[in-house]
């Protein structure tokens, strides 16, 4: 799809630890990136419940970003590694319901990352650009009130 | 039923797209439904007697005190039975997995409706050359015929019209039937309380793996096995056995029938309280087990899963958070 204006709306979950601190460092640094990502922060990533994605893209998100500490850095010893494994779950189940891969996408940024974070933000709205808008909402979710159709 | 009905309070029960199971798990309280012609007049039930939508629509509105509906909408006839029952009903109960969360009828949601409807009419047991798929109207002879309209997704009756209870289950169990059924009857003697608007009501309030006899270990996986090819033992927990089993995403009250018979939990009470998304909080706690940090071992592992939206929203996709999956017509 051609990019038409089209600003994607991302909804990032940051762990308090280093992907949220990267993106700090990011603005401190002042580093320019594409401004989509509404960033929320949690304690980890290994608290992201697929709820969380699958309620973002519900309600009009057209990607969401996880981010979180490298795998061997979790503040919580091995919460991340939960993390991976949820996000390859969610990976198939969202390929099953129609979802390009790209539109839910796993970052490790330390806090020390700043630069890396805000690159792979770019990268990300560049991707979900061509993808073009995912409007969930858009799709029928109630019961059409006239008659009629084939078949 | 019984003849001098009159005064009873009413009852209705009502079959939309599902598959009869409900209608059958309420036959099979046995003599409990003699309370329930001693308590009620029943006024519609097409399965169990003979009536016409006609007869409905000539009532009174919220003439009918108790109204089980059962079976998910998919079509504009399922629709204008839910509206026009929940007009005439005082209280509606989304009666069974296909009211409450979409159930099996809810996997057509996978699709859409096109396929759907070309892959129906063009299997190999199929002899239609011409390709036809059917009208909503034909021009018979007689007159013009009118089949309903299929939806482009299956909905829950809550995603049509406002439903006061849900009773879960594919289907409900007849003693949860039998205990609202009582609770019903005692109510309307002013013996008991109704519990609020919205309740899920002939259930519980854990998950099916708090009812069920295995002893629980900690978790780890490395291999998912399918029952088609591996026999599970019996003592131990299905999901420590590999075996996919949703009894930790899934709201109690069966006593924990499946795997009591050495089958996994497929999932069809519901999800568990305070689960908004049954799939996702399976997602969640199989994810949480898998026994390997490794990115390409995980892969590997997931593999064994073979379809994962089929088998985590086997009983819920049309009231999940996403509803349906994207399908480009």
């Amino acid at each position: 799809m051609a990019d038409n204006g089209f600003e994607p709306v991302i909804v990032g979950f940051t762990c308090n630890w280093c992907s949220y601190r990267a993106a700090d460092s990011a603005g401190m640094a002042r580093i320019k990136y594409a401004p989509n990502v509404r960033l929320i922060r949690l304690m980890c990533s290994g608290r992201l419940d697929p709820q969380f994605v699958l309620k973002a893209l519900a309600e009009g998100a057209d990607g969401v970003l996880i981010s979180g500490c490298h795998p061997g850095d979790c503040h919580y010893v091995e919460q991340n590694y939960k993390t991976i494994r949820r996000y390859e779950l969610l990976k198939k189940t969202l390929d099953a319901l129609g979802i390009e891969e790209g539109r839910v996408k796993l970052v490790w940024a330390s806090a020390a990352e700043g630069a890396i974070l805000a690159d792979q933000i770019d990268q990300m709205v560049a991707k979900i650009k061509s993808l073009g808008p995912l409007n969930w909402k858009a799709r029928p979710a109630r019961a059409p009130t006239g008659k009629g159709g084939q078949p | 039923m019984s003849g001098n009905g009159h005064g009873k309070p009413k009852f209705a029960m009502y079959w939309a797209a599902g598959c009869g199971g409900c209608e059958i798990a309420v036959l099979n309280i046995h003599e409990g439904i003699l309370d329930l012609d001693a308590n009620f007049e029943v006024v519609f039930w097409p399965v169990a007697m003979d009536a016409k939508y006609k007869d409905v629509e000539a009532m009174e509105d919220g003439e009918i005190t108790l109204c089980l509906f059962n079976g998910s909408i998919r079509n504009d006839e399922n629709a204008e039975m839910a509206h026009l029952l929940r007009r005439k009903s005082k209280v509606l109960v989304a009666f069974g997995s296909c009211a409450c969360e979409g159930c099996i009828p809810g996997l057509a949601n996978l699709y859409s409706k096109r396929s759907l409807v070309e892959t129906a009419f063009s299997t190999l047991t199929t002899d239609n050359p011409g390709g036809v798929l059917p009208q909503t109207t034909y021009a018979a002879p007689e007159g013009e015929l009118h089949i309903p309209t299929l939806y482009e997704t299956v909905r829950t009756l809550d995603q049509v019209v406002k439903v006061d209870y849900y009773m879960p289950g594919c289907p409900p169990e007849s003693p949860q039937i039998m205990s609202v059924l009582g609770l019903v009857i005692q109510a309307l003697k002013g013996e008991a309380q109704l519990p609020p608007a919205g309740s899920v009501i002939g259930a519980g309030n854990s998950t099916v793996c708090d009812e069920c006899p295995r002893p629980r270990n900690e978790k780890t996986l490395t291999v998912f096995r399918r029952m088609a090819t591996f026999q599970p033992n019996v003592q131990e927990c299905l999901l420590e056995q590999g075996i996919l089993c949703s009894g930790l995403a899934t709201r109690s009250g069966c006593k924990a029938l499946c795997p009591s018979a050495n089958m996994p939990c497929i999932g069809c009470y519901g999800p568990a309280p305070e689960v908004v998304d049954q799939g996702a909080r399976m997602m969640s706690a199989i994810a949480s087990v898998i026994g390997s940090n490794d990115p390409k071992e995980i892969d590997k592992i997931m593999d064994g899963i073979v379809d994962p939206a089929g088998t985590f929203y086997r009983f819920g996709l049309p009231h999940s958070l996403l509803h349906h999956a994207r399908t480009d017509g």
